[in-house]
Formats: structure tokens, sequence, C-alpha cells
């Protein structure tokens, strides 16, 4: 294998691959070496997972909205942070020729204690029964349910619920919620999928909405979803709408910029966004200051080798080029593991938490460049003490 | 009909330090050493043959005086151009200096490959038959680790030979060898300056290869004292 590898080495840099010989004369340290790359590349596949499913999370309601274009709060920051809307911003909205639909959507937070005692956080959101505020599967054919005041439709996907509490409300036994002084009874289950703001959704008719939030007025809406004709020019009909609000209280925004924006605050402003922005530059600082400790003593133990090569003739490129091969090496051998342990440990954190933590070929591809990139830097740094090979030293 | 010396030293004096530490270690070394010749270099330790060594091997920087070696000034050459004439030497150390990572065949490879892809065509048959020379035939995919001390020194010297170089400057070579493996070695030496003109510059205190020299040159506080 070592030497099979040697060979391949040999003939692609057009000669005696001396870093990967050195690399794998010392087994110990290179398994040391490789354990520090892989261990760097976990840090930072697992902080990229772990923004990637904050990411994904903030998209999960947007995604389930049947809408084209959202009129928010001009102070909105997320979906749960922001000032309610006028209603008539809606009526406003419906005068437009391109606007087929608009409907009002409340949002509203609230905890449920379970029978065992423990309290899981919802994102609730109020519909009007009848508009199609969602195109999440199942929500349509369950919506007239919600007609029945104190009725809500819950995310299976919610965190650390039994399973059989759902199941038993697919079998037509409903689940009866207290939260707020009231009592919900959850007729119907649907999909929406977990997020980091709260455990999981509950899905209201506006009218219990109004219920369980009684400072909240069916005058004002957390936000309006707009839905355009067929064929319609989003963007221009966003130009058209922001004439007609004034911008002082209401912002009209398509959806996917809504979803760009909410994504930048969350990830840039927050604790949590910025916490795994941090935690990525840490995973690329302990990978360089693994990698440059392997290669700078690499160096130094073979200080007299490289004096003898400067005697002979070689110039100081071959150094370099030792270790920057050993710094490639050290990337590409240690990513292997790196990437396989990260797939391991996105699979348990999805299957625990529920959250969106996949692997994606654009995070494989960017983390290996960027690993490179990291052993690269390494390896530049390592070879300062080059300069300490001094021929004359040899005699 | 007179000809060129390989080494030609003129007024070389050398100091080591700086400010009040500052050492004189040669004063006014005048040397030629004729191509194909093998001259022995003795001394005390601390006499200087070491630094002239190293001085003429463009190790180190000309301070003052001049050496000329293979028809090139050194004094105030550039890197570039003293390396060039480091390729046309052969060192051969007093530790063998091998890479311990690379088995003999690949440590001799290295004297090689900074003569190019040309020189590098032969060159497992030629690194082969060099070792085979000095008596390594079964030991060419050995790693230094796994050689006797002797075994080291003759990589080595085949790692300093196996690119045909001009000169060869060597510290103390046969120290670490037998009596049968020494010869070997400084039959081979003479062998290349008879054939290939290969000048060779020993430092050593072996009278096996003191009878051979043809030539031996006593230094002592920094100065040439005879020869």
């Amino acid at each position: 294998m070592r030497d099979a590898v040697a060979r391949v080495l040999g003939r692609l840099l057009g000669r005696l691959p001396v870093g990967w010989l050195q690399l794998t004369h010392n087994r110990g340290r290179l398994a040391a070496a490789l354990a520090g790359v892989a261990f760097a590349n976990i840090l930072v596949f697992m902080q990229l997972g772990f923004l990637g499913a904050l990411v994904g999370s903030i998209r999960v309601p947007y995604d389930n909205m049947n809408a084209d274009i959202l009129m928010v709060s001009s102070d909105m920051n997320t979906l749960a942070d922001s000032s309610p809307v006028p209603r008539q911003r809606m009526f406003a909205a419906l005068a437009d020729p391109d606007v087929a639909d608009a409907t009002p959507l409340f949002v509203g937070k609230m905890d449920w204690k379970q029978p065992d005692g423990t309290i899981r956080s919802l994102d609730v959101f109020g519909i009007d029964p009848s508009a199609g505020a969602f195109r999440t599967p199942g929500l349509a054919a369950s919506a007239p349910l919600l007609r029945l005041g104190d009725t809500a439709l819950i995310d299976r996907r919610t965190r650390n619920v039994p399973p059989a509490l759902f199941a038993a409300v697919d079998d037509g036994r409903p689940l009866e919620i207290e939260t707020k002084g009231r009592t919900v009874s959850v007729v119907a289950t649907i999909s929406f999928g977990g997020g980091f703001s709260a455990d999981g959704y509950l899905v209201v008719s506006d009218q219990t909405f109004l219920r369980l939030f009684p400072q909240r007025s069916a005058g004002a809406p957390s936000l309006v979803l707009v839905r355009t004709v067929a064929g319609a020019d989003v963007d221009a009909t966003v130009r058209r709408l922001r004439t007609v609000v004034p911008a002082s209280d209401t912002a009209v925004r398509s959806l996917s910029d809504a979803i760009g924006r909410d994504r930048v605050f969350q990830t840039t402003q927050r604790p949590i966004g910025l916490i795994f922005g941090f935690g990525i530059v840490i995973g690329i600082l302990v990978g360089i200051i693994i990698v440059y400790q392997v290669l700078s003593t690499d160096v130094a133990d073979h200080l007299r080798e490289y004096a003898t090569f400067k005697a002979i003739g070689h110039h100081q490129r071959l150094f370099l080029g030792i270790v920057f091969e050993e710094a490639l090496v050290l990337a590409v051998l240690g990513f292997v593991p790196g990437l396989a342990a990260s797939l391991g440990l996105y699979a348990i954190v999805a299957a625990a938490t529920g959250l969106p933590v996949a692997m994606t070929v654009d995070r494989v591809v960017l983390v290996l460049v960027g690993t490179i990139a990291m052993c690269m830097v390494s390896g530049a740094i390592a070879t300062r003490r080059l300069a300490q090979a001094d021929p004359a030293d040899l005699f | 009909m007179e000809t060129t010396p390989a080494i030609e030293v003129r007024g070389l004096d050398h100091w080591f330090g700086s400010g009040e530490a500052r050492k004189q270690a040669l004063f006014g070394i005048d040397l030629a050493v004729e191509a194909g010749t093998l001259t022995a270099l003795v001394g005390a330790s601390g006499s200087g043959k070491t630094t002239l060594l190293t001085l003429i091997g463009c190790l180190r920087t000309v301070e003052a005086g001049n050496i000329r070696l293979l028809g090139t000034e050194l004094a105030g050459a550039p890197d570039p151009v003293r390396t060039a004439c480091r390729r046309r030497l052969g060192f051969i150390f007093q530790a063998h200096n091998l890479h311990e990572s690379l088995t003999a065949m690949q440590n001799v490879r290295m004297g090689l490959e900074v003569h190019g892809a040309a020189a590098m065509a032969r060159w497992e048959e030629a690194s082969a038959h060099l070792l085979t020379l000095l008596g390594l035939a079964d030991r060419l995919d050995y790693l230094p680790g796994k050689l006797s001390g002797g075994q080291k020194q003759r990589v080595a010297v085949a790692r300093a030979l196996i690119g045909n170089p001009d000169v060869v400057l060597a510290d103390e070579p046969t120290a670490a060898l037998d009596r049968e493996t020494g010869l070997a070695v400084v039959d081979l030496l003479k062998r290349l300056g008879r054939t290939r003109g290969t000048t060779t510059l020993i430092v050593t205190h072996d009278p096996r290869i003191l009878d051979r020299a043809d030539r031996i040159v006593t230094m002592q506080d920094g100065r040439l004292v005879d020869g």
C-alpha cells in the first residue's frame, strides 16, 4: 500500500514523494495527525450541520406557506419577532389586479404541558380555515375541522413527544392540550418539521388563536399571505403593492426575499447563528494548530536530512514541496474519517432533535477544499523552520 | 603541460562570530588541488580542516581571499551559482546523514534527482549497480534503521558518487568501515580519479587513506603547514 501510493505520487510529482514516505514512516505520529485533522473536520462539519439545520428550520414555515408575497410589519426580523400588520393592508393588496388571494396569518408561541409534566414549546399559527394559507400535505383535508372552536392540528414531528400520542390522534382520538388556562383539542396531525425556536408547530383557526391570545386583535394579524394570479410578475406586483401601503408600518416582500432576510438576521444577528459561525472558526483554528504542530515537528526532526539535500544541491522548492505534500496528504487522509464520523453524528443528531441536519454535496466539497487550504496554511507556517537547515553544520 | 587545478585557494581567511567574540579560523590559506588526484587533509581537531572543506564545498560564504572551484570563483558568488557548483560535488559526511524514511536505493536516488529528468531515466539501474559495487546488493530496499553503521556509510558514499561528481569532499569517510570495505572505498575514489578525473579532498586520520593519497596536506591552527 505504502509503496503503491509512493509510486503514484512519484509519477504525479516527478520526484521521490519524500513527504509521503516521511509521514508513513512514523505510523503513530501519522495516526495522531490524521485524528487531529479528522477532529477539526468533525468540528467544522457539525457546526455547518447545525447552521444548515438553522437555515433549514427557518425555511420550514415559509416553505409551507401558500403565498408568493408577504405583507409584514416594517420592523419584522423573524416570523415570531414582529409587530402586527393592520388588516386593511390585506384589502389594499386584494385590489391589485395581479393578486388572486390574500389571507391573514397570526403567529404566536405557547407552552404545552404534557401529562408527564414536561413542557414542550410550540409555535402557533392562526389561519382562516377556508383560505388555504398553507400548502402542507394533509392540512387542506383537515382544515375544516378547525372551524370547531378550540380545535387544533399538531406537527407530528414535534420533539420529545411519545409517538403513541400522535398515533391516537390519527386513530380519531383527540388529544387534549392544556394551555393558557384553556383546553385545546388536537384533532389531526400534520407534518411541518422541527425548528430551533420551538419543539413543533400547532395550527388553529384565527378564532381559536384569538381566544388563546386574547391580547391580540382580529384587525392586526402577524402578516398577510398574498397569492398572485398565474403568470403574474411577482416582483412587479411587490413594487406596486409597496406604493399602496405605508412603508412606515408595512413591508411588502416576495416570499424568497422574506426567507433571505430572516435567514440573514438569524445567522448574523442572533447569538445562535453567531455561535455556530464562531464554532466553524474554532474548528478551522484547531485544525491549523494541529497540522502546524505535526508539520513543524516533522520539519524539525528532519532538519539534518534537509540540510544534506541542500548540500547536495537541491533547491529550497524541494523542501517546500515536501512540506506541502505532507499537508495535502494529511488533509485528504484526515478528511475521510472526519467525513465518515460526521455522517454518523448527523444521523444521531437528526434522530435526537428532529432538526434537518443532513450532509450535502456542496458542504462535503466546501469542507474538503477548506481542509486542504487549512493544511496548506499550516504547511506555509511550518516552512519557516526550514531556514534552520544549514548544510554547513553537517561537517 | 600545465593544467588548471580543480580547486584553487588563494589568501583565504575566515572568521567565526562577531564583535569581541569574533575569532579567526583560517589564516591566508593557499592551496591548489590538481584534477583527478586524491588529497588527504590532516591536522589536529580545531586546526581548520572542516572549515576549509565547507568553504570549498560552497556551504559557507567566502569572506576574504579567493576560492576557484572547477573554474568558478566562489568569492562573491550568488546563491544560485553556489548551488549549481554544489551539484558538481559529492559530499561524504562523517555522520552518514541518510534519510531515515528512505530505503538505501531511495537515499542514493536523492543524489541523482538534482541532475534532472535525463539523469533519472536509469536511476534504479545506476543506484543498484553502485550499491552492489559497495557490497550492498542484498540491502537495496533496506531502511537505514535496518543497516549497520558501515552499511549506512557505504550508502552515503553511493549517494555522493551517483551523480558522477567532478569533486568529492569527504570528512572521515572510512571511520565507520572495516578494513576491507574502507580500502574498497578508497580504491573506488582512486579509480574514479584515474578514469573520470574526479578530484577527491578528504579530511582523514585513516592510515589506509594516507597510504594511497596522492598528496597529504597538513593544517595547524588555521594555517597550512605542510604539503
